[in-house]
């Protein structure tokens, strides 16, 4: 009886996937829905956090009072983003806490693109410009995600993210018509963030564990491939029109298809990267581990004085 | 001293003021206590080096050397700043953060308030705006110095050695040299009697609700208007001006 009711559901939210209709947090959903999504937005949203370190990285040395500002706000969305995904992530039963705790102790992952360092103002131009311009690919299909609340956010979103990635372009592209050491910053920044932006749209088809499910769910709308090849076939003529190199010597066109083949991806780093032998895994999940920690206090305070107040 | 100089050195003081505060807290930027207060502090740095632009603009243009806000911001040397004291010690805790930021906007809440009404319309127009900013970092701040005192046994001993080690320097906020009694005479600024009143009691008020004693030393540091700083600011430049410093003549 109970097996022939779990079958009906299924089917039921099947249909609603099959005809977009969106699910909301009161449907009932496949516990493994709820799983893959709560793993998706989560990571979504610890990478937001620990992204805003290596940009937050430069803040401080920001090279004007224009520069300074927009930076700041720009990593002041990322923190805005996170809060939507850390909520939208409530809305399936994950504890914001505890879904940070999980980051803290290396169960949950985030992006591997911000284990990489910020070592130049430069990077802030290739961040902008590479890296959220990947993640615009990766997550405009997810406004038609089929979860609602997850899609709904995403739209807000690709709005700044979209700012973000025009940020980053005006940055590398002022500098790639600059002095000669302007220019030389700005190829340096491309060259170390070349690869790791592409490593940034995950494996590839044949090695992705999750993409047919995804695909089925409606939670991920194009493959890990296909997203790349776009973000290449868009990222290349932009370099090409401010002058930069892209470091793959065996990048070409092909004619025939209208796309761009590049060179392999050195998927050897990539795992290392993923398993946390990247050059900052350990500084980044240690800076939001202390920031946790050096806050207790703080929150133990407004927790004490919430409960006082109550009871006055 | 003539208006014109004395107008140039008072928006100065208030600029770098601004510039130097919004640089502290713009550190906290990914590191705060929870996600909110992160974007709420990083609101709050943004706010000032918003004020920063606006006001060494101004002071660009009121020195007539051609300078403007970016070349006043970065390439002046430490004995050129005139900002408070206050403003440029170091961040420590979230509570001192709080502190010295509370300290700060419970001065600058009665002054841009009558400064909306100066006579010099440039410089009204800047306090008009800052003032909507500056109206809500007093009331966040001011709550969460309630919230640190009155909250736990140990945020109450925290914030109140916050206090302890940030009281000498308030007394610098009333500073006043011939800079000021120019500027009052022309009706440009108010008096800093009117605004002292007003901030020894929001912050009498303040303190009161939070259980937190002013402390008995009232031994006073000062110097920062005249450009005779503490430790803590040689640091932020070195960093502030790094790029600046690193390449000179280029555009960013």
């Amino acid at each position: 009886m109970e097996d022939k009711n779990i079958l009906e559901l299924e089917r039921r939210f099947q249909e609603k996937i099959d005809n977009d209709i969106k699910i909301e947090p009161n449907d009932w959903m496949p516990d493994d829905y709820r799983q893959t999504l709560i793993r998706q937005i989560s990571q979504h949203a610890h990478s937001e956090i620990v992204g805003m370190l290596p940009e937050g990285n430069w803040i401080t040395r920001a090279p004007n009072l224009r520069r300074k500002a927009v930076l700041l706000a720009k990593v002041q969305d990322e923190a805005g983003h996170g809060l939507y995904l850390y909520s939208a992530a409530e809305t399936l039963g994950a504890d914001r806490e505890e879904t940070i705790d999980d980051l803290h102790s290396g169960k949950a992952k985030y992006s591997s693109i911000f284990n990489y360092p910020t070592l130049s103002w430069a990077d802030m131009g290739a961040i902008g410009w590479l890296v959220d311009g990947a993640a615009i690919m990766n997550q405009v299909p997810l406004c038609r995600c089929s979860y609602g609340p997850y899609a709904r956010a995403m739209v807000r979103v690709c709005k700044e993210e979209s700012f973000h990635q025009r940020q980053g372009f005006e940055i590398i592209a002022h500098l790639a018509q600059g002095t000669p050491a302007q220019k030389e910053m700005a190829q340096d920044a491309l060259n170390r963030f070349w690869w790791p932006a592409l490593m940034m749209f995950g494996p590839n088809d044949a090695e992705s564990k999750h993409t047919v499910q995804s695909m089925n769910w409606k939670i991920k709308r194009s493959t890990n491939d296909e997203l790349r090849q776009l973000f290449v076939d868009v990222t290349v003529p932009q370099a090409e029109m401010i002058g930069l190199t892209i470091p793959d010597k065996d990048l070409k066109l092909n004619k025939e298809t209208g796309h761009y083949e590049t060179g392999e991806i050195n998927w050897a780093e990539f795992w290392e990267v993923v398993k946390g032998n990247g050059p900052c895994n350990k500084e980044r999940v240690d800076a939001r581990r202390k920031a946790k920690e050096d806050g207790l206090w703080v929150r133990e305070a407004a927790s004490a004085f919430a409960e006082k107040r109550k009871n006055k | 001293m003539e208006k014109q100089k004395a107008l140039y050195e008072y928006v100065l003081r208030l600029a770098d003021d601004s510039l130097i505060l919004g640089h502290r807290v713009s550190e906290w930027c990914g590191h705060g206590p929870i996600l909110e207060e992160d974007i709420a502090l990083t609101n709050l740095a943004l706010d000032l080096i918003g004020q920063a632009t606006s006001l060494l603009n101004y002071a660009g243009e009121l020195e007539g050397k051609g300078r403007d806000g970016d070349a006043l911001a970065f390439l002046r040397y430490e004995r050129e700043y005139k900002n408070l004291l206050l403003v440029e010690q170091m961040n420590g805790d979230f509570g001192k953060t709080i502190m010295r930021q509370f300290l700060f906007d419970a001065f600058r809440k009665p002054l841009f308030e009558k400064l909306q009404h100066s006579t010099d319309q440039h410089l009204a127009a800047i306090a008009e705006k800052s003032l909507k900013e500056t109206k809500y970092h007093l009331k966040h701040t001011s709550e969460w110095v309630i919230r640190l005192g009155d909250g736990t046994e140990e945020s109450h001993i925290r914030i109140q050695e916050s206090l302890d080690a940030l009281w000498k320097y308030t007394n610098e906020i009333f500073y006043k040299d011939d800079v000021d009694s120019v500027l009052i005479a022309e009706n440009i600024i108010p008096s800093s009697e009117e605004i002292k009143a007003e901030w020894t009691k929001t912050v009498n008020d303040v303190l009161e609700q939070a259980t937190l004693t002013i402390p008995s030393n009232n031994w006073i540091q000062e110097g920062g208007r005249k450009g005779f700083h503490t430790e803590a600011l040689g640091y932020l430049l070195a960093e502030m001006q790094y790029m600046q410093r690193a390449y000179p003549n280029m555009t960013w």
